[in-house]
């Protein structure tokens, strides 16, 4: 079973991160098809976090496609999420190489490159949403 | 349904207001968080609303009828005061007690299980028990009488963080299990952000900002842009805060769709930012000294 947790220094909303854990542990095969993601008040009571943001996040995986509520049951995974094919990592990582080349070459030190990414990856998600 | 409605509301102690021109809709179901400054007519809002205090002006329904009005109502309605007022010489136990004599729709297995769940021991007195576990006996007590809805002052002001992440875990858990709607006051942006879903801002005995906390938070942007840029015409609303030095200003603006003006730099707010700027409480950037500053010139 997957377990949440909240990291207040990432910039994402706290829906954002749950979403973006269940999507993590079935890319990892933590959590696969079939399985029970924690009920509502679980979540809650250990997070101590809003209801509605869990209720939120569910319903997003859910439209996604990645999960399914079962009414008086819970929500249950029904995709998993299949690792990319093999070379993949090594091709994005030489991308992002020569990317990073270019970044620092513009003047943008360790700190600037990693609050740009985090900026541009949070504006991501928003687009998403929106 | 409205778990609150009120339209007009205001308290007069004397000439002095400790609310006024207070209208508001709670949805049912919600999680409030009530904020402002001390004496900006949080307890006031909170005891009209469990009917401790009546009202000097406007109406006020809570779940659908005058509060405190008939004792059915009464019985819908928990409040936990502040500082979680009990009897200290009473044992936990003793304290249930109190709460199924008093109380209609008394649950005393759920409420044991709830504070055998919280290892908290029913023989124990009141007096004795740290903080943290006075204000879960307080929160049991309100709880076990089966409200809809439930009034917390200041729950966690006087708690360490292990207890008052405790204490919020517990009075979520039951409000998911019970469908309940939950106000509460608090200093605690960080809290309030992460359990809240609805926020009132009190500010001057009057309502300056509610709402759903996604919508609240949705349609504002911080802007930072070249000094004395006009924002007309760039879809940007009203000012809360701006902020100048001399060749930069920086806004918190009511802003409903994107910024037209490529000038401005946008940047979404979070909550704490949000009601700081409300309460008109952001430190200021110190500003150059030989150049006019307006920075406390906001609205």
């Amino acid at each position: 079973m997957i377990e949440f947790y909240l990291d207040r220094s990432c910039g994402l909303s706290p829906y954002l991160q749950l979403m973006q854990q269940v999507r993590q542990a079935l890319r990892v095969g933590l959590a696969e098809p079939g399985e029970q993601l924690p009920t509502v008040r679980e979540v809650v009571a250990k997070l101590a976090i809003n209801p509605n943001t869990v209720l939120k996040a569910y319903r997003g995986l859910e439209y996604e496609g990645l999960v399914e509520a079962r009414p008086g049951l819970g929500t249950f995974v029904v995709e998993s999420l299949v690792a990319p094919p093999p070379g993949t990592y090594t091709r994005l990582r030489r991308g992002l190489r020569r990317w990073l080349d270019e970044a620092q070459a513009a003047g943008l030190d360790d700190a600037s490159i990693v609050g740009f990414v985090t900026s541009t990856l949070r504006d991501a998600a928003e687009e998403r949403v929106a | 349904m409205n778990a609150l409605e009120a339209h007009g509301l205001g308290k007069r102690y004397g000439q002095q207001w400790a609310l006024r021109n207070c209208s508001l809709e709670i949805p049912a179901g919600r999680v409030v968080g009530l904020v402002g400054p001390n004496g900006a007519g949080k307890t006031t809002l909170l005891q009209l609303t469990v009917g401790l205090l009546t009202p000097s002006s406007g109406t006020l329904e809570v779940l659908g009828e005058a509060p405190g009005k008939r004792r059915a109502a009464l019985a819908r309605v928990g409040f936990v005061a502040q500082d979680a007022p009990l009897y200290p010489d009473f044992t936990v136990g003793e304290t249930l007690t109190i709460g199924s004599r008093l109380n209609e729709r008394w649950d005393q297995n759920w409420a044991e299980r709830r504070l055998a769940g919280l290892s908290i021991p029913l023989e124990k007195p009141v007096g004795q028990l740290s903080g943290g576990q006075r204000a879960q006996v307080a929160l049991a007590l309100a709880l076990g009488k089966q409200p809809e809805l439930i009034v917390l002052d200041e729950p966690v002001a006087r708690l360490d963080p292990l207890a008052r992440r405790e204490f919020l875990q517990s009075l979520l858990e039951s409000a998911v299990e019970h469908g309940l709607t939950v106000i509460l006051s608090s200093h605690l942006i960080s809290d309030l952000e992460r359990t809240c879903d609805f926020l009132i801002l009190l500010r001057d005995s009057e309502v300056r900002l509610a709402g759903a906390i996604d919508e609240l938070v949705e349609r504002h942007r911080l802007l930072i842009g070249p000094r004395g840029r006009s924002t007309a015409g760039a879809g940007i609303g009203r000012a809360i805060r701006e902020s100048h030095t001399d060749k930069q200003s920086t806004l918190l603006v009511e802003a409903a769709g994107p910024i037209a003006d490529p000038a401005w730099e946008s940047h979404p707010v979070d909550l704490e930012e949000l009601v700081l700027a409300y309460l008109g409480e952001l430190t200021e950037p110190s500003p150059p000294v030989s150049v006019i500053h307006r920075a406390e010139a906001r609205a």
